[in-house]
């Protein structure tokens, strides 16, 4: 099915199956109507959609190595950003991202403009130049920019650290929602998600990924918009909610004026659950220092440039100018649902601290607050929580305590919304983990099997061969990855930062300077990766361990005394050691132009 | 100058116009989050408030589209771009 006309059809197919998909919901609403229980109809959500996504992967199966690698690089520029933009969006973007601005105000928002800010780097600085090479994977560059073995090797090593740390959050992520959508353990749950992101990948490799992404991509940007905008009408705060809730915001900030920050004592805190937070700070007020906003910003923003999940997306275009195009069009996608993440945040702490709304719960006594249905449910999950710590008999605004996730996984129940969207939640969740899963197990997979073993272990390998070996890397790092997962060591956000920093501080400046600087070389390269990286992770274990560090820079910014590192070695060690031959110097010239043939083969 | 040195000279000026419009609006404003808070922005929202919910962002997107566009008229000049194959 999936071949001739496939390209030409593209916007039909993805008409039918958005078509498609909107019935199903209408179809879940009626059932609800009729009374299926909440539970079978979380379960028909999830399970709906990926059986969909391991259709098109079956569909997209595959034996040639450039459809295998980079989808055969004919992926259309609008497909691609749309691929791009749920690859990009984890887990943590669907789930955590509007409980982070809700509980941290200004200090989170460095996230949303690190995370998009960085894409003008990859437009600008990468993207076009990676996309005329014709590189199959990142250390693919690296390794035929800088020539030799050990600069491949360094480049596997920091790409599958940073996605190795970041895929392990993902898979978590799936678990989790895996297992309240089919309650099932966690530990089941996690191999179950798992399997899922699997049947996506691995019969068609990129080719697969990427018509399941766009799949993917749909079903998420549905699931967090229709509920943002149905709230926002339902509440009578605006139609558009993007330009319509100055308003609330201002109304937040007068109710935290009138309550007040109390500050509980630490006794008193103990007794909160842990993962659950309580409101501290100010909703639009500017509650972090300058460089504590700007350097998060940064490091995301480098970091976002540095990731080789998303660099990958770039090779499938047809061209050069398309891999631009697609730069734009991927951050157009993002923005649709980062922009609406605070809409949400505002929404969702309105509706809960409004004392003058029928939702509010701030000012009413504890007995009526703890005899809600939502409460009762979502106490029982663990994500909500009330103690009258005051003892006067009212819920206080430092009083109630929520986790990050409630505000995405609660509010549509909150504000009464019918059973149907909680179950589409579910399934965007799940669609946005899985399909950044997908990118990067194939990004770790691909770059072992291509660059390690095909480049360096065994150049004579047939393709069917090659092949088989990616496939069973992808389930072999799939597996660590669930196992890893399995043991819950850490929160999801906090490793998807990491993975970040780990990335820029090997990877950004090898990457910029192979284009940019012609003086760059070898020595220098392997220099930038090493010590990059050594002293990034270095700085993390002494932050974490006691360590006071400098300059500001925290565990979530490490990045930046990482990659400065990174920076000053690359360029001392290029100028000490002797320039790149003439060939290579020319390669980096053909580089610089989009016209003539790419500097690998089509089939390398 | 060969036409590729030249090709070069003028794609090397857009990176650093597109930088530096990036560097305003991801860094350069946020040194003066508290002050520019005070103003009320687009929307009615306060101003630092909405660049980091949709000011920023939105011009990132104007931003690589605009430089997308360039790059592209400034490889034709030059007659760098790609054919047949978009």
């Amino acid at each position: 099915m999936i071949k001739g006309n496939f390209i030409d059809n593209l916007p039909k197919v993805y008409g039918i199956y958005t078509g498609g998909f909107l019935g199903f919901i209408i179809i879940m609403s009626i059932a609800e109507q009729m009374g299926m229980t909440a539970k079978t109809i979380g379960i028909c959500f999830v399970a709906f959609t990926v059986a969909i996504y391991a259709i098109i992967g079956y569909l997209s199966r595959t034996a040639q190595a450039d459809a295998y690698y980079v989808a055969g690089r004919q992926v259309p520029t609008v497909f691609n950003g749309m691929a791009t933009a749920a690859d990009w969006m984890s887990g943590a973007s669907f789930v955590a991202m509007a409980g982070g601005i809700y509980f941290k105000g200004y200090g989170y928002m460095a996230l949303l403009v690190g995370w998009t800010g960085g894409y003008v780097l990859v437009a600008s600085l990468l993207a076009p130049y990676l996309r005329k090479f014709g590189c199959y994977t990142v250390p693919d560059f690296i390794g035929t920019r800088y020539g030799g073995n050990l600069s491949r090797f360094m480049a596997v090593v920091v790409l599958t650290v940073a996605s190795f740390t970041y895929v392990t959050a993902q898979i978590n992520a799936t678990g989790t929602i895996a297992s309240v959508a089919l309650d099932i353990p966690f530990q089941y749950a996690v191999y179950v998600g798992l399997i899922s992101i699997l049947l996506c990948s691995m019969l068609g490799g990129m080719r697969g990924v990427t018509w399941t992404q766009v799949a993917q991509y749909i079903v998420l940007i549905i699931a967090y918009l229709l509920p943002v905008f149905w709230i926002s009408n339902k509440m009578g705060a605006g139609f558009f909610p993007h330009f319509m809730l100055a308003d609330e915001v201002a109304r937040i900030g007068e109710l935290e004026q009138q309550f007040g920050f109390v500050k509980n004592a630490a006794a008193d805190l103990k007794t909160v659950p842990k993962g659950l937070a309580g409101i501290t700070k100010a909703h639009s007020a500017v509650n972090a220092t300058p460089w504590a906003f700007i350097s998060l910003a940064l490091a995301m923003m480098m970091g976002t440039a540095s990731l080789p999940h998303v660099m990958m997306r770039y090779f499938t275009t047809p061209s050069v100018k398309a891999a631009r195009k697609s730069v734009g069009w991927s951050l157009f996608f993002i923005f649709l649902l980062y922009s609406s993440a605070p809409m949400l945040a505002t929404l969702s702490k309105l509706s809960l601290i409004d004392p003058t709304l029928s939702t509010g719960i701030i000012g009413k006594s504890i007995a009526e607050v703890q005899a809600i249905d939502w409460y009762q449910n979502w106490n029982q999950a663990n994500l909500m929580f009330v103690s009258d710590f005051n003892g006067n008999g009212t819920l206080e605004l430092n009083e109630f305590f929520m986790g990050g996730k409630a505000v995405v996984l609660a509010t549509p129940e909150i504000a009464g919304l019918p059973y149907v969207i909680s179950g589409l939640v579910a399934a965007g969740g799940m669609a946005a983990a899985m399909s950044t899963a997908d990118g990067l197990i194939l990004a770790i997979a691909n770059a072992i099997s291509h660059d390690v073993y095909y480049k360096i272990i065994d150049p004579k390998a047939e393709t069917a061969k090659r092949l088989v070996v990616a496939r069973v890397l992808l389930v072999v790092i799939g597996f660590a990855g669930a196992t890893i997962a399995a043991l819950e060591i850490q929160g999801i956000l906090g490793s998807v930062i990491w993975a970040f920093d780990f990335a820029m501080s090997g990877l950004f400046f090898p990457l910029v300077l192979g284009v940019w600087w012609k003086r760059a070389n070898r020595e220098g390269a392997i220099a930038g990766m090493a010590l990059g990286l050594i002293s990034g992770a270095a700085y993390l274990v002494w932050v974490r361990t006691g360590g006071s560090g400098f300059l500001g820079i925290t565990q979530l910014t490490f990045g930046i005394f990482g990659s400065a590192v990174s920076l000053v070695a690359m360029v001392v060690v290029s100028l000490m050691t002797s320039a790149p031959n003439a060939a290579t110097q020319r390669m980096v010239d053909e580089v610089r132009v989009p016209a003539g043939k790419s500097i690998l083969g089509k089939q390398h | 100058m060969s036409k590729q040195e030249q090709h070069w000279e003028k794609s090397k000026g857009l990176l650093m116009m597109t930088l530096a419009i990036w560097f305003v609006f991801s860094i350069g404003i946020f040194l003066f989050g508290a002050e520019m808070n005070e103003v009320t922005g687009p929307f009615g929202y306060p101003l630092t408030y909405w660049f980091t919910c949709q000011g920023s962002l939105g011009i990132f997107v104007i931003l690589i589209f605009w430089f997308a566009n360039r790059q592209e008229k400034i490889d034709e000049e030059f007659g760098f771009s790609e054919r047949g194959d978009d």
